[in-house]
């Protein structure tokens, strides 16, 4: 019953959210796009982060991965098959990074995805300048805002279904062994390598997507612009925020912490960056497992203690 | 008999400290064997090694005529070696029967869904624990730890099993339950190595024992000879006592 109830609300949201653009001006698609955009970033990377607790910075490198590649193949791969083309793209880069990566643990794991990141984004300046000669891309593609915003729409839904569906499937077990004791799931015949890195890919390859669907939004791209640490940073205290071990978590967290950046970026332009370090060092410190979990144990204690103090009925 | 295990030389060192020494020993289809010594000759390593979770340094194993040593314990799980751990492995975020679940969804069987799910409350009855199997794994007791520790090696449908001090920390009462339920084990013709200190279960349990000391194999044979070894008497009570 209620299975059937949260996939109407699912359906609902989603068609509701679908009719924005006919509504909304363009001030409020740019900022649908880029909710959208943040909150399927974040759960694609809790799909892989939150389960594994590997805390992973190469969310730009695979987001810039999906970009430039809409800006370098725009005039050369029709429409459609350039998405493909960089999800591609993104996944052998997934399969060649997590064969490599997945072995690293702990700290060591966050310290070679951020170098990931800033490599990638190296050697794509070594190449424009070097080999191409020039440093900046004009993606010019015939994608209205609208249609951008409905394909990350799309985007979000089948990400959240994704998650949904590992959730109650046996890899979906698999993943919580491994988080609770990797020698137990060995142990039960678990394969863990290949559990990690057929989730690096997915999530990989959903960010690559988002990358990939929101690169015409700039008409002009460089490296600093599309490889951003800054957007890595994000998608991570998003999540965090809301929870990565929970389907909702990463939505709850990006919402609100996305519209609070684009307030800050607006109003505090200069301080922005001293802010987003503030903030980010206040939740994991004050949340670390996330606004769900927090609420969730408080609403507990507080039912207790109403119960607790329900006048007693007279006989 | 034909052999199930078959180990050969099997060596480990950590650094300087060679903790298993070039150890030979067989195990038949359908034995119960008692592997003994005292704290730190390397049984829980030897173990270790079986299993998968250490890779030897030397040496060889062998399960059936197929040799097992250096491959990872995934793999080897699915040859069908299932082992219990010295200090209780449970998953803590899972439920009782959850536990159960996840060898039988990876393990041998494949089994998921309702299916799993039934098998997996068949294996908590046999251990006792089936009241349990919706509660969280972390609120058991230690030794309801230790039965659904059990009860996930044997969801696992080993040919080998191999219990790591099972017994340790039981009262009198549970330990005459755990005596049994090896025993049923048994008889189903799962081949049991275990490690105990429990002379009561050695002697109940093990048609033969081998025993190792700092690290070597002393001793090797019908229980009773094994335990009146004069090398193995004073390997547990100290040479002054010889
Ligand atoms: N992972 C390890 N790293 C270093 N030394 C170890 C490790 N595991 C066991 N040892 C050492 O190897 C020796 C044998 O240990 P163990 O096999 O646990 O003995 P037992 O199970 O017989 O009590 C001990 O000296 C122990 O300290
Ligand atoms: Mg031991």
């Amino acid at each position: 019953m209620s299975r059937i109830l949260s996939s109407a609300l699912f359906i609902v949201i989603v068609a509701a959210l679908a009719c924005v653009p006919f509504v909304a001006d363009s001030y409020g698609v740019t900022l649908g796009i880029g909710m959208l955009g943040y909150v399927t970033l974040a759960t694609a990377w809790a799909l892989f982060s939150g389960p594994t607790r590997y805390v992973s910075l190469a969310t730009v490198a695979f987001f810039g991965i999906g970009a430039y590649t809409v800006a370098v193949f725009s005039e050369t791969i029709p429409y459609p098959l350039l998405l493909v083309t960089a999800g591609a793209i993104g996944l052998a880069v997934a399969l060649v990074v997590g064969l490599s990566t997945l072995r690293l643990a702990g700290v060591y794991f966050v310290i070679f995805t951020f170098g990931l990141a800033e490599l990638v984004r190296q050697l794509v300046t070594w190449y424009e300048v070097n080999v191409t000669g020039t440093l900046g891309r004009y993606i010019f593609l015939p994608v209205t805002p609208e249609g951008i915003y409905w394909q990350l729409l799309g985007l979000a839904a089948i990400t959240f279904l994704i998650s949904w569906w590992i959730g109650r499937s046996r890899i979906g077990l698999a993943l919580k062994v491994i988080g609770d004791d990797e020698i137990v799931a060995a142990h039960c015949g678990i394969d863990i390598a290949r559990v990690k890195l057929a989730l690096f890919a997915i999530s990989s390859v959903i960010i690559t997507l988002v990358g990939a669907i929101q690169a015409p939004r700039w008409t002009y791209v460089e490296p600093t612009i599309a490889f951003n640490p800054t957007i890595s940073f994000l998608t991570l205290i998003m999540a965090l925020l809301g929870g990565a071990h929970r389907l909702t978590g990463p939505l709850l967290g990006a919402v609100p912490l996305f519209l609070l950046f684009e307030w800050l970026s607006a109003n505090f332009p200069n301080h922005y960056s001293i802010i987003l370090g503030l903030i980010f060092i206040a939740i994991v410190f004050i949340l670390p497992r996330g606004v769900l979990a927090f609420a969730e144990e408080n609403w507990r204690r507080w039912r207790k203690t109403e119960i607790k103090n329900l006048p007693a009925v007279a006989e | 008999m034909s052999e199930l295990l078959t180990i050969n030389g099997l060596t480990k060192r950590f650094g300087g400290l060679t903790a298993v020494n070039a150890v030979s020993f067989s195990i038949h289809r359908g034995e119960v064997v008692g592997l003994l010594g005292p704290n730190g000759s390397g049984k829980t390593t030897v173990m270790n090694m079986i299993s998968g979770h250490l890779a030897p340094t030397g040496g060889t194993i062998a399960l059936g005529k197929e040799t097992i040593s250096g491959l990872a314990a995934n793999r080897i799980a699915l040859k069908g070696v299932a082992r219990t751990f010295q200090l209780v492995r449970g998953l803590p975020s899972l439920t009782v029967a959850e536990n159960v679940i996840a060898a039988l969804a990876f393990g041998r069987q494949k089994l998921w869904g309702q299916a799993a799910r039934t098998e997996a409350l068949s294996r908590l009855d046999e251990v006792g624990l089936a009241h349990r199997a919706d509660q969280s794994a972390q609120d058991l007791t230690y030794i309801d730890q230790k039965r659904m520790e059990l009860a996930r090696a044997l969801a696992a449908q080993p040919e080998l099993l191999l219990l790591d001090e099972w017994l340790a920390g039981l009262n009198p009462t549970e330990l005459k339950t755990g005596i049994e339920l090896i025993r049923s084990i048994q008889k189903r013709g799962v081949t049991i190595l275990l490690v105990e200190h429990v002379m009561d279960a050695i002697r109940a349990l093990c048609g033969r024992c081998v025993v190792m000391n700092a690290g070597r194999k002393i001793a090797d044979g019908p229980t009773a000879e094994a335990l009146a070894d004069r090398e193995v008497i004073n390997a547990y009570l100290g040479d002054a006592h010889a």
